[in-house]
């Protein structure tokens, strides 16, 4: 005990300060009202949603929990289901075989409800569809093909600051 | 010669690893993987490739059922290859066999090596081969998302026309008896995580099965890889399984120099080490956090995630990328290390050094993390022989594999890489092989650093394969030894490419180790192997 709480008060916080929202990521006029967002700013629950990534975003959606980016520290928390969740967070293309999981996913979501889309293959598709965006036998490419997307956040894989701001651009109150 | 019998002739493969080649009929396929077998030999790699003449290729269609009397086909008639990667301690030995256009099928091998089912069924899934005899036909890679007679990579493979939204039922082994229920979790997880479906059978708290149904992440890897030039299937490969972006890119490289036989700059090679390192290095340090994180041990995540995003920030800094993503192409490496970036890299691992010896010491003496730890999904030798688990979960249970050891490459044959085995094959054991792995590589780091060759970064850049060429790579990555291998045309294009993940492997061994345990300590025994889904559904 004595070794883990030296260990603690030797690390230090390492809590850096949040990045700013970036409107140019938004893809959907922000729909909410000012007071739910101010709501939603200081108490937010995420669900993620992985529709068929290679799991390199998924990596950095981790390493957004870390001590250095801390975002629970803001008040952000990823759920365990998206019953309890205000925003999706989603990546990959969407296979086909997740389009039925995505959806109902989405469905089970309850308003007023945020989508962010995390990485190059949930923006346009990426690598894994022919000619952006494109589909395939087995892909249907870009989140926005199978749900409503609000804020997309590019990238192979995109920053844990990147994808702090997507979440932050979502429920900035600047229309 | 890795192996001998009277039907085979091998010959040895161009390029870094110690591979053999050779075709044999499909009678022989048996006795032969039977032979490697009783050797102590395990099956890496099944995938099959559409060899038909192009333009003939059009009758052949589902028709499976008339399965029946074995054919002999010449070489010039053949239309579908089936292909087998077997591994002895000579090394690799990639194994063909041509199987007729009207009636592909093959012996199932699934009874000598059983972690050839899913393989299997996933060839007959995406190309429509088939296993005559073999016990267990579900289908794995397909769900509903094409028809069940078409197959994706057939070279007449009509994307449109095979469209269907079928439900994507799957008979599940149910058990029956008194008190016995199911619980359906996924595909979508509680955690971040890919998704995937497991189906416990349960007891109260206590599992008596797990069925693991996948392929919900397929998103046709092996097709895209038809359309691209060689140095953008470089990034693809480096996208199979993100977190091992680095293994991948390099099996690739590795398999496509082989066929231009071409050997790149020492340098690159050392590069590309310590590149495969430092993935390790942050992986390990990663899963060590959430190991920690399942048992209730936040301190350990939080702990560990700080010393990995300090490893992930000095990639970013020295080669571009936090996960060195693209920094390995066919040919060479993108990126160099300065003088002052060799610097930065032995106060890193100075630092990761000291920090990780006082984290295990902490972990080694918590009651709790230990009493969660030790005896949580056990998977005894004897089983993980039997079922090929491989990697760093195949070590814990006494598999002594690793490719670094047994067949180095440049330049690990130069560094003498000590291997981590643990015999108990427990959660605990996987831990302790994770940190012994983890000081290993910081060593290989130094040696790396202290040992990096002067010289060019990049030969000439591959830029074309020549016709009619098989390549292969293979290379330990943190899971386990990642294996690709590549096929051209006659134009020297890639024909077919297949990457294998060793998750294959581990997956079906995971439905074992947890037998018997409670229900709540699957989280903890799942990331304990911390498997591939992507890697595997392709």
């Amino acid at each position: 005990m004595y070794q883990l709480l030296k260990q603690i008060f030797k690390t230090g916080i390492k809590t850096e300060s949040p990045p700013q929202p970036d409107e140019t990521m938004r893809v959907q006029p922000q729909r909410l009202q000012e007071e739910i967002l101010r709501v939603l700013d200081s108490a937010l629950n995420i669900r993620h949603v992985d529709a068929g990534s290679c799991n390199g975003c998924e990596l950095e959606i981790h390493a957004v929990n870390n001590a250095y980016y801390n975002i629970e520290g803001m008040g952000i928390k990823f759920v365990a289901s998206p019953r309890h969740a205000d925003m999706l967070l989603v990546t990959g293309p969407v296979s086909r075989h997740m389009v039925t999981a995505l959806k109902r996913t989405f469905d089970a979501t309850p308003e007023p409800k945020l989508v962010v889309a995390i990485g190059d293959c949930a923006c346009d598709g990426g690598i894994f569809s022919p000619d952006g965006g494109g589909e395939s036998y087995a892909s249907c490419g870009r989140v926005a093909n199978v749900i409503p997307v609000g804020v997309a956040v590019s990238g192979c894989p995109p920053t844990p600051t990147a994808i702090l701001q997507g979440i932050l651009t979502a429920i900035s109150t600047r229309k | 010669m890795p192996i001998t019998h009277p039907n085979l002739h091998l010959t040895k493969l161009a390029g870094a690893i110690h591979a053999w080649s050779g075709e044999i009929k499909h009678d022989d396929l048996q006795p032969i993987c039977q032979n490697v077998q009783d050797g102590g030999g395990r099956l890496v790699a099944l995938w099959g490739s559409d060899a038909r003449p192009v333009g003939a290729a059009s009758a052949a269609n589902s028709n499976r059922q008339q399965a029946g009397s074995y054919e002999k086909i010449s070489q010039e008639q053949s239309g579908f290859m089936l292909h087998i990667a077997l591994v002895n301690e000579k090394g690799l030995i990639c194994l063909s066999v041509p199987l007729p256009a009207e009636q592909p099928i093959y012996p199932d091998i699934s009874r000598i090596f059983p972690v050839a089912n899913r393989m299997q069924r996933a060839a007959y899934d995406l190309l429509g081969i088939y296993a005559h005899e073999g016990h267990d036909h579900r289908k794995w890679l397909r769900h509903g998302a094409w028809h069940g007679g078409s197959f994706p990579l057939r070279k007449d493979f009509d994307a449109v026309l095979s469209r269907t939204d079928e439900p994507g039922a799957y008979p599940f082994v149910s058990v029956e008896g008194q008190g016995v229920h199911e619980i359906a979790v996924g595909p979508v997880h509680a955690g971040i995580i890919e998704p995937g479906h497991f189906r416990f059978s349960v007891v109260g708290e206590k599992t008596l099965r797990l069925e693991e149904r996948f392929g919900y992440t397929h998103k046709g890897i092996e097709k895209r890889f038809e359309s691209m030039s060689l140095q953008q299937g470089a990034k693809l490969a480096g996208r199979v399984s993100g977190d091992s972006t680095v293994a991948y890119a390099w099996a690739y490289a590795m398999a496509a120099e082989g066929i231009a036989a071409v050997t790149p700059p020492d340098r690159t090679l050392w590069l590309r080490a310590l590149f495969l390192e430092r993935e390790r290095i942050a992986n390990h340090l990663g899963d060590l956090g959430y190991l920690g994180n399942d048992v209730a041990l936040t301190f350990g995540f939080a702990q560990f995630w700080i010393l990995k995003e300090q490893v992930l920030r000095n990639n970013a800094a020295l080669f571009g990328h936090r996960y060195l993503m693209d920094r390995i192409i066919p040919g060479g490496v993108t990126m160099d290390l300065a003088e002052s970036g060799q610097r930065t890299l032995f106060e890193e691992c100075a630092m990761l050094e000291r920090e990780v010896r006082v984290l295990r010491g902490i972990y080694e003496e918590h009651a709790g993390v230990q009493d969660r730890f030790i005896g949580a999904g056990r998977v005894e030798p004897k089983l993980a022989a039997r079922l090929g688990l491989c990697g760093l979960a195949g070590r814990a249970s006494s598999q002594a594999w690793d490719a670094r050891v047994q067949f180095p490459c440049a330049p690990y044959d130069k560094l003498d890489v000590q291997m981590a085995t643990y015999r108990n094959g427990d959660v605990a054991a996987r831990v302790i092989v994770r940190f012994d792995e983890l000081f290993e590589s910081l060593r290989l780091q130094r040696e790396i650093l202290a040992n990096l060759a002067h010289g060019d970064i990049l030969s000439a850049p591959l830029e074309k394969l020549p016709a009619h060429g098989f390549g292969v790579g293979m290379v330990e990555g943190w899971r386990g030894e990642v294996l690709v291998a590549i096929h051209t045309d006659a134009q020297g294009k890639l024909a077919r490419v297949h990457p294998h993940d060793p998750s294959w492997q581990n997956w079906p061994v995971l439905e074992h180790a947890v037998v018997g345990n409670i229900v709540p300590d699957f989280p903890l025994i799942n990331k304990s192997f911390n498997l591939s889904y992507s890697g595997q559904d392709l």
